[in-house]
Formats: structure tokens, C-alpha cells, sequence
């Protein structure tokens, strides 16, 4: 007759707020709001400095009004939280390995002999992978030359 | 059909976004967002001129903004339709994220052209 018929249990629309950490996950989404917004910002500002001085220094003028500076330290405080929460997901979403060869372990698999699965011995390749806290300290670490390279550009 | 093959994409913005937004913005608001506009640094108008209109920097700013504005429309899509419980609009939201990170991509490729 209709749709098929699971059951679904009805969850509420303010479910984020019953634990901390369902709280601190969609405080983390909502960073992606400030992304959007600060694009907008720089997109105005490279606008204004191609349209010369004096349009530059209306710009400054208006990020300079309270409610742009309150925005943009909100702003500030969800970029930080999404760096943060970005370094450590990284290591979780990708393996790094180091170069080389790794170690090879003795495993099992199976393996279809004439039309039957059967258990055999083989051997794979593991290790060499980079421990996470590395993988997140040389992000701290790109973080810190792109921050010194922009300093160095716009100065 | 479509939606299947373009999905994929979509999350390779997201994360390409994601790794670009950690990188680049907490230096560009302090710097852009408070220092300067606060007056506790003074950078020479000339000097920025010749920075931006530096066709490197354009290609690079091009490719920030279009990163994170589709990031931004991937994430704010899911918390739309998650956070709220909105499944049943799931296609509007999406039409409106993606059509906004779209407009303003386009946007920020005259911005760049026209320095």
C-alpha cells in the first residue's frame, strides 16, 4: 500500500542539548557558519583593496565597527575549535605510513578451492604507520609555517 | 543517479575545505578580523595591492575561497538536517547550501579576475 513500514524511534530536535558531547559536536559543526562568513569577509576585503585606497580604508572602517569585531572574535573562538578538532580527526580518517618496508606477519585468509572456502596461511605487510600524535603535532607544525609565511607576506 | 556520482566530490571539498580552513584562517582573522582593523598593526596599502593583485596570490585566494565555502555548505547541510531533524527537506537544504557556496564561488571568480 505504502512506504515500507520500519520503525524509527522519534528523536528530539533538541537532542544536542542533552549531553556535553553531543553539545561540543554541534558547536563544531556550527564552525562551518564562521568558515562560510569569513570567506565572505576576505572576498569584500580583496574586493575593496582592488578598488584603491580609499575603498581599502572604508573597509577597515567597517570591520572596524563593534559588531564586525564582536563577530570575528565568535569567529575566532569556532576557527580555533575547528582547527583543534580538525588535527585530531585526521590521524582517525587517514593511515600515514613512513616510507619503507614495513614488517611482514604471518595471517590467515581464505581462499576458494574447488568451489570450497577453506582457511590458508599467508603473510601481509603491516607497520611503518605513523603514530597519531605525530601525524598530529606536524600539523601544529604546517599551521605554524602557513601562519609565519602569511605574517611575512602581509607585513 | 546524479546525486550518487556528484557525492563523492562533495566530500573531497568538504575535506579539502576542512584541511585549508584549519590551515589558513586562524592567522587570517587575527590578522585581518581584529589586528588590523583594531589598528595594532598598519600594513602599507601598496604593499597589499602588490601582494593581491599578484596573480599567484590570486590563484591561491580562488582556491581558499571555492574550498571553503563548499566545506562550509557540505557541513552546514548535515547540521541543518541532523541537528534539527529535517530529514524531510534534505532536498531544499542541500539546493540552498550547495547553490549558495556555487553563487559565492562564482562571486570570488569575478573578485579575483577583476583586481
Amino acid at each position: 500500500m505504502s512506504a515500507p513500514t520500519t520503525y524509527r524511534q522519534p528523536v528530539s530536535r533538541l537532542w544536542w542539548l542533552k549531553k556535553r558531547t553531543y553539545l561540543l559536536f554541534v558547536l563544531r559543526e556550527l564552525s562551518s557558519v564562521f568558515v562560510a562568513w569569513f570567506a565572505v569577509f576576505l572576498m569584500i576585503m580583496v574586493y575593496a583593496i582592488g578598488r584603491g585606497e580609499a575603498s581599502y580604508q572604508n573597509f577597515v572602517n567597517w570591520a572596524a565597527s563593534p559588531v564586525v569585531i564582536v563577530i570575528n572574535i565568535v569567529a575566532l573562538a569556532f576557527l580555533v575549535l575547528h582547527t583543534a578538532t580538525w588535527f585530531v580527526l585526521t590521524p582517525q580518517a587517514m593511515v600515514v605510513r613512513a616510507p619503507g618496508r614495513g614488517r611482514q606477519v604471518p595471517a590467515m585468509k581464505e581462499v576458494r578451492v574447488a568451489g570450497r572456502t577453506v582457511p590458508a596461511a599467508t603473510v601481509i605487510r603491516v607497520g611503518n604507520r605513523v603514530p597519531s600524535g605525530l601525524v598530529i603535532a606536524s600539523q601544529y607544525a604546517a599551521l605554524a609555517v602557513v601562519s609565519a609565511f602569511v605574517i611575512w607576506l602581509v607585513l | 543517479m546524479t546525486k550518487r556520482r556528484i557525492e563523492p566530490l562533495l566530500w573531497l571539498l568538504f575535506s579539502g575545505g576542512g584541511v585549508v580552513s584549519a590551515v589558513f584562517l586562524p592567522i587570517l582573522v587575527i590578522l585581518f578580523g581584529l589586528a588590523i582593523p583594531l589598528g595594532l598593526l598598519q600594513p602599507n596599502y601598496n604593499h597589499l595591492y602588490a601582494v593581491v593583485s599578484h596573480w599567484l596570490t590570486r590563484l591561491v585566494l580562488l582556491g581558499l575561497f571555492v574550498l571553503m565555502l563548499f566545506h562550509a555548505a557540505h557541513r552546514f547541510r548535515f547540521t541543518l538536517q541532523d541537528g534539527l531533524q529535517l530529514r524531510r527537506l534534505e532536498a531544499p537544504i542541500a539546493v540552498l547550501c550547495y547553490g549558495g557556496a556555487l553563487v559565492g564561488s562564482l562571486a570570488a571568480l569575478l573578485i579575483v579576475l577583476t583586481i
